[in-house]
């Protein structure tokens, strides 16, 4: 319990004193603090992964204080730890360590690099906090502190208006998603009367049966409350179709993307349908909806990582297509191959973020993959660790991302629900996908002849930058084979009872992801590294030939399936029109000119009169006071 | 006097001993050594906490042939008038350092009223009542003309004859009380009200209007308020320490164990009177606080409206009632001390914090002092996470669970209408610009004591339960 605290407070604390201390306290000092404040964490969430996971300890789900009581409104700031919590946290602190460290190259030229590192630090807080919640207001409350230092970070160069405005639909888009979130705390609260995961779980059985009418359909009310909070999933985890932020997220730096946008905050939307697991085990409907739209992003966010340039936005895309696959893992009830996958992913993807950042580092924040190639040679140690995770992320045997995403796949291959085939299909298709445009990333940036402006002066970057990247490479590569036994294999995983574990299905799951040689993803994964070869260096005519042959698709594509021109054109303008006329008449005529001129200008008149009856003289306060006691006199008698 | 009444008039004795220990001193000490006086006013008033401390969860204790009482009440509400007076004395430290000469006096001016406010909380009686609200209040007129400068005189004058005359009222009222019910015992008045016959009952109610003024003056509450925006900016503002925080709390404690022992006959009658204060004191005390520019004057205006606040929870006659009375009136305490010191803190040599304007861009020239001020101006608003949000919830939830919402709701337009002035001292420190943006000097002990009460402030509202809890425990037994 106390080492949860610990975890908890040395980011905490740290980051508030860089965070108000900052500027007398200096860069260097600032930055050793934080990242000292962060070590500690994983030093003790190290410790308790050892204990819960090793020794056993048994879970513990404990209020540590009460804020605030109104009723049954009981809101306690309380603790879950558990497996499922404990391994989470271990996973956070590590990247977030290593991206700490990965940060002092980064921006090394930055002149605000203690808000920065405060700013990390504080999310590593929130996002622990997020973690180790026992119930929804400390859950919501990590929830939106990621949201907001994400908010922070995106604009972080508040002087690019691309960030100011990427901040900012980052923030809006989450909003609505956050809405309808806490509309369905709101709902467990009024059914359960408490906020504690273990009370909801408790009522979760009855709440299936109990029965609303919704728009004049009848809905098992437990549904409806499992779809509202996976729609605040989907905006953290940015699945379509409020992904539109993730990709313009890119405008943060990059050791952000790697942490905030890879590894940590867009996996909250997983880590909470998993943490939740026992309400959505009981509803088929949400969990089908959860399933096929983690499919649908999984592949059609893959998709549009063929067309673009940028190479933070390959990764970004990237990123969304295999939060699908987690979010398809979980609808389809296996969660610890969602949990495996993304740990897995954590790691490989942080990775491809940070040898990214190191690429841009090193062309001096050049992101167009269009003005970089050849630079295997000159980046040798970047060139070794992307493709490690370059190789992870395609899934090649036996890389860690293979284990968890063929675990994902052929749970859903098991599964015999609504929409399981269409999952199955597209969550195959997306390894050929993800294949081809990995590779075309890989190729276009590292391979093929250079067109970078000036290739003489491109060179390795920093230590500080390239250790992380070593660091991210190992358990890239050789997490799959370990944590594959212990998390699906066997029985009870180290999941014990912290999430709903559906052993039977995922088993045979795992007995085929062993021969998976024989099978279709692996071939196809094969056929997209190939086709990427044979597009981007055998070749290189053929994408420009694609793209005017069938140029309907691609401008499709280019335009991300219209999404930002549908939300531009419904949401944007549509509001728009209605602010300008609630501007118009209620605002400027009702509310300005009425209530609050004329309520101002009210309070000022009276404000004024209030004044003269200050006159000084003593007489007339005695006077004042006199009145006053005769009209109480009169009054009462 | 036995030794049992010895004991529990332990930290009064103790105060006024050493008060007469700094009188002593004061004569026979040079000018130079105006420390002495200081350091042993402070260790006087740190150790009577130990004893107060000491008498905590002891049952009900009387004294002095019952004319004193020893409750969880009064124990708790000590407490809270000794770190006042503590942090109080603490902020007047520059003044000493300004003034050598006038230390002596003040410090045993200090403690004479200190003592008159410890005495307050414990009377059970209405002479020593009296008294103890004349040894309270005699010494704060002298304490606000201590510099006998021109407005210091004005204010300590205006402030000693209105003082005057609301104990006039204060004490007419009592003799009312006394000629209708022959007696002047808390515990006994409530008994004969109840036989009185009509004319009779009429006259003590007369009375009862009386002390109502009479108190209400010493709360500053509408409209018996007009002394106090013209003594908050005539007197010196280590004073206002004093005043605007401490006597507050006497004043309360004395006011809900008279009225709700001796006069529960009249309940209803005094219920609808405090209701008209309050309502009168929000009003009055939110809007007229709106055009000021003096920030003493504003933070005067504020003090009535909040004196409001306070007697809503007073008003629902409930413990719950009380308790959160109790609860704002340590807030406001607090409250009111920190603004007045950090004024003390932002003003140094040749720099005097008057107006509003002076607090401008103080971001810039001393980011601490300026986030200590905006704790202190949002937990006034009652902006969470400070402890004046809560203080607000106690006192409106109060007035809901007897079922008056219309006046919860007028309390919350008013409390509405009241963040505009606080929250404009924060824009003026914040977004403001400034044209001398030199770095604010000031000295570390002031620093030190105002973050401390600052964050009090800000701690009492992240864990508001624990003071909640204590002043619960008061009422509900």
């Amino acid at each position: 319990m106390t080492y949860a605290l610990y975890i908890l407070l040395f980011p905490l604390f740290a980051g508030s004193l860089v965070g108000i201390f900052g500027k007398p306290l200096r860069a260097l000092p600032s930055q050793l603090l934080t990242t000292l404040g962060v070590a500690i964490s994983f030093i003790l969430s190290a410790i308790l992964f050892y204990q819960f996971i090793f020794l056993n300890h048994a879970p513990i789900n404990q209020v540590l204080y009460s804020w605030a009581v109104a009723d049954q409104l009981h809101l306690n700031i309380g603790f879950m730890i558990d497996r499922l919590s404990v391994m989470m946290a271990l996973v956070v602190t590590f990247v977030s360590l290593l991206v700490h460290i990965y940060s002092f190259g980064y921006m090394y030229d930055d002149p605000s690099k203690q808000r920065f590192f405060s700013y990390i630090s504080l999310f590593t807080f929130m996002m622990l906090a997020l973690i180790f919640a026992n119930n929804f207001l400390l859950l919501f409350f990590g929830w939106e502190g990621v949201g907001l230092m994400s908010y922070l970070l995106i604009g972080f160069w508040f002087q690019k208006d691309s960030a100011n405005a990427a901040s900012m639909k980052a923030f809006l888009v989450n909003r609505i998603a956050d809405f309808l979130f806490l509309v369905g705390i709101a709902g467990v609260f009024a059914y359960t009367h408490s906020l504690e995961f273990s009370q909801a779980f408790i009522a979760a059985p009855s709440l299936a049966q109990t029965s609303i009418t919704l728009f004049g359909h009848p809905a098992s009310v437990l549904t409806v409350l499992c779809l509202l909070i996976f729609c605040g999933a989907m905006g953290k985890s940015a699945q379509m179709p409020l992904h539109v932020w993730l990709p313009e997220s890119m405008e943060g730096p990059t050791p952000i993307s790697a942490l905030i946008h890879a590894a940590t905050m867009v996996t909250a939307g997983i880590y909470l349908v998993a943490r939740l697991s026992p309400m959505y085990q009981l509803s088929p409907t949400a969990l089908s909806v959860v399933m096929i739209i983690g499919a649908t992003s999984a592949l059609f966010m893959g998709i549009l990582g063929l067309v673009q340039t940028d190479i933070k936005r390959v990764v970004a895309y990237s990123t969304l297509s295999q939060l699908g696959y987690m979010m398809a893992g979980a609808g389809a009830s296996a969660y610890a191959a969602s949990i495996f996958h993304l740990f897995t992913h954590a790691c490989f993807k942080a990775l491809l973020f940070l040898a990214a950042g190191s690429v841009i580092i090193a062309l001096h924040h050049e992101q167009d993959m269009r003005k970089m190639g050849g630079l295997a040679r000159k980046l040798p140690i970047t060139y070794i660790t992307f493709l490690c995770g370059a190789l992870a992320l395609i899934a090649l045997p036996p890389t860690s991302g293979f284990y968890s995403k063929d675990s994902i796949i052929d749970a859903v291959q098991q599964l015999n629900a609504v929409g399981s085939s269409y999952t199955y299909w597209c969550l195959t298709l997306g390894v050929f996908i993800t294949a081809l445009y990995t590779f075309r990333c890989f190729f276009l940036v590292f391979h093929t002849p250079t067109r970078v402006d000036d290739p003489a002066h491109v060179h390795e970057t920093s230590s500080t930058m390239w250790i992380p990247l070593i660091i991210l490479a190992i358990p890239s590569l050789a997490l799959g084979y370990l944590l594959f036994k212990p998390l699906i294999i066997d029985s009870p995983s180290w999941f014990g009872n912290s999430i709903v574990a559906n052993h039977a299905a995922l088993q045979t799951a795992a007995a085929m992801a062993l021969d998976s040689l024989s099978h279709l993803p692996f071939w196809l994964m094969l056929a997209g590294v190939f086709t990427a070869w044979l597009c981007y260096v055998r070749f290189p005519k053929l994408p420009t030939w694609f793209a005017t042959r069938l140029s309907l698709i691609y401008i499709v594509l280019v335009d991300k399936y219209g999404f930002d021109r549908l939300n531009d054109f419904v949401f944007v303008k549509g509001t728009r029109k209605l602010s300008q006329f609630f501007f118009a008449i209620v605002d400027v005529k009702v509310i300005d000119e009425g209530a609050v001129h004329g309520s101002g200008k009210l309070i000022a008149y009276l404000s004024q009169w209030a004044r003269k009856l200050q006159s000084g003289y003593l007489y007339q306060y005695v006077l004042v006071m006199i009145l006053g006691l005769l009209v109480l006199l009169f009054w009462q008698i | 006097m036995n030794i049992v009444d010895f004991h529990i008039l332990l930290p009064e004795i103790l105060v006024l001993a050493m008060a007469a220990l700094v009188l002593v001193i004061g004569l026979f000490s040079g000018r130079k050594q105006s420390s002495i006086s200081y350091t042993l006013s402070q260790i006087s008033l740190l150790i009577s906490v130990v004893f107060v401390w000491n008498q905590i969860g002891m049952p009900t204790l009387y004294a002095l042939h019952n004319m004193f009482i020893l409750d969880a009440a009064t124990t708790l509400s000590k407490l809270m008038i000794l770190i006042c007076a503590i942090f109080s004395l603490a902020y007047a430290k520059p003044f000493f350092n300004e003034n050598p000469e006038k230390t002596h006096d003040y410090c045993l001016l200090f403690l004479f009223s200190v003592s008159g406010m410890m005495m307050l909380v414990s009377s059970n009686h209405l002479i020593p009542m009296y008294l103890s609200l004349e040894l309270l209040s005699l010494p704060l007129y002298a304490l606000v003309t201590i510099q006998r400068t021109g407005m210091n005189a004005e204010a300590g004058m205006k402030y000693f004859a209105m003082g005057a005359f609301a104990s006039a009222l204060l004490l007419y009222g009592i003799s009312l009380v006394y000629g209708a019910t022959a007696s002047l015992s808390l515990s006994t008045i409530a008994n004969s009200l109840q036989l009185l016959q009509t004319q009779y009952s009429t006259m003590a109610l007369i009375g009862l209007v009386f002390i109502v003024a009479g108190l209400a003056f010493k709360f500053g509450a509408a409209p018996f308020h007009q002394w106090s925006p013209d003594i908050y900016q005539g007197a010196p503002t280590p004073v206002i320490t004093l005043l605007g925080s401490a006597p507050k709390i006497a004043v309360l404690i004395m006011a809900i164990r008279l009225f709700s022992q001796s006069f529960v006959t009249f309940a209803a009658h005094w219920q609808m009177i405090w209701i008209a204060v309050a309502i009168a004191s929000m009003a009055l005390g939110n809007i007229a606080a709106i055009i000021q520019n003096n920030l003493r004057r504003m933070l005067a205006y504020s003090s009535i409206a909040h004196m409001g606040y306070m007697l809503l929870g007073f008003v629902t006659q409930t413990p719950g009632g009380n308790a959160a009375a109790l609860f704002y009136v340590f807030a406001y305490a607090l409250m009111t001390l920190a603004g007045f010191g950090a004024l003390i803190v932002a003003s140094n040599q040749g720099f005097e914090v008057e107006n509003i304007e002076d607090l401008r861009g103080l971001n810039s020239r001393s980011p601490w002092i300026a986030f200590m001020i905006l704790i202190v101006m949002f937990s006034l608003a009652g902006i969470p996470p400070s402890v004046g949000f809560f203080a607000k919830v106690g006192v409106l939830e109060a007035v809901m669970s007897v079922h008056m919402t219309w006046l919860a709701v007028l309390a919350l337009i008013f409390a509405i209408i009241g963040c505009y002035y606080y929250i404009r001292v924060v824009k003026a420190m914040y977004f403001e610009p400034v044209e001398d943006a030199s770095p604010l000097y000031s000295s570390w002990g002031g620093k030190v004591i105002l973050s401390l009460n600052s964050l009090i402030i800000l701690l009492l509202g992240i864990f508001p339960s624990s003071l909640i809890d204590l002043c619960r425990a008061v009422y509900f037994s």
